[in-house]
């Protein structure tokens, strides 16, 4: 007996063999950043757009750790709180790494909780979409949205687990699954992810892949963190395309009965 | 000349293009991208491309985030 192979995971045409992506925030310094994410074995990362620091001496640049030609970048919109400087932030990322047509939109509601502001996320994508992007989108985890959002032609639907940062947890694995039901698209957790159990969880539910920052970074110990997120993520894939046994009310069990001793 | 750089004022000679303001920045040969007035200045045409008074310039590059 042999286990067939998983399909390929594949995000605007490119076909990657890890499900977890990673972002590149709140590590101590960039020695902890590389190391963490090639231990998480993630090939595809994203990062923050920021204006530079005028009169400070130009430090190492981030792009030098996690280099255009190991990974796959994905430029991120966080921090945005309006279509427009989303778009401008997507078109400021193209021309720094040469034309790169892959993004992660994100446009935020509130600094309290940067739950996605929709109305704002639907409009920025529809521009970014005519103007030639790919892209993946943090929405809310509302299933009508997510398919508008599909039906616009964004390559990723990626619905928050729970608020940016906090480490929750998927609180509503109902609405995730049936996102995941109804797209065509690959659909990933992006925000929440606490522990190891929460990337599980994510993909037992069917999810295509999780995207997260926090859960690594602020780990007391980030790379060991970064090995269990890809072992997670790993099993929890298996785990959904190996389906779950049915729950039962009452035991059942493992060894036979007939042949006991005492029978 | 008076133009805002990254949201505060600064000051520079005349006649200076965006490639000339990099350079003074010390960023030349740093992977940055360069925008005037809201519009993206490829990096073929910052020698180019010269700043006017009150441009509005903003200067960017890739940082950590999630």
């Amino acid at each position: 007996m042999t286990l067939q192979n998983d399909t390929p995971f594949t995000i605007a045409g490119r076909n990657f063999s890890s499900r977890l992506l990673v972002g590149t925030g709140k590590y101590k310094d960039f020695d902890e950043t590389g190391a963490a994410i090639a231990e998480s074995g993630a090939e595809i990362v994203t990062f923050a757009v920021r204006r530079t620091n005028l009169g400070q001496e130009a430090g190492p640049n981030l792009l030098d750790v996690i280099s255009p030609s190991r990974y796959t970048l994905l430029p991120n919109t966080a921090g945005c709180y309006t279509a427009k400087d989303a778009v401008r932030t997507c078109r400021l990322a193209r021309e720094l790494l040469d034309g790169h047509k892959l993004v992660k939109l994100e446009v935020l509601g509130d600094e309290t909780t940067l739950y996605p502001n929709v109305v704002e996320t639907l409009k920025a994508a529809e521009t970014l979409l005519a103007d030639g992007f790919d892209v993946m989108v943090y929405t809310s985890d509302d299933p009508i949205v997510a398919r508008e959002l599909e039906a616009m032609g964004c390559c990723a639907i990626m619905p928050l687990g729970s608020l940016i940062g906090s480490g929750h947890g998927i609180q509503n694995p109902h609405n995730v699954r049936l996102i995941v039901e109804q797209s065509s698209v690959p659909v990933l957790v992006d925000a929440g992810i606490g522990t190891a159990s929460d990337a599980a969880m994510a993909m037992e539910l069917g999810c295509d892949g999780v995207l997260l920052n926090t859960a690594i970074a602020h780990a007391r110990e980030p790379l060991r963190m970064a090995r269990a997120m890809k072992s997670a993520v790993e099993a929890g894939r298996d785990a959904f395309l190996a389906g779950r046994m049915p729950r039962r009310q009452t035991a059942d069990p493992s060894s036979p009965f007939a042949g006991r001793i005492n029978g | 000349m008076h133009i805002q750089l990254n949201g505060e004022p600064y000051t520079l000679e005349a006649g200076l293009t965006a490639a000339d303001l990099i350079d003074q920045l010390a960023l030349t040969g740093r992977r940055v991208a360069v925008e005037i007035n809201e519009e993206i200045v490829p990096r073929s045409q910052l020698a180019t491309t010269r700043l006017a008074e009150d441009d509005q310039v903003e200067v960017v590059h890739a940082i950590g985030g999630g």
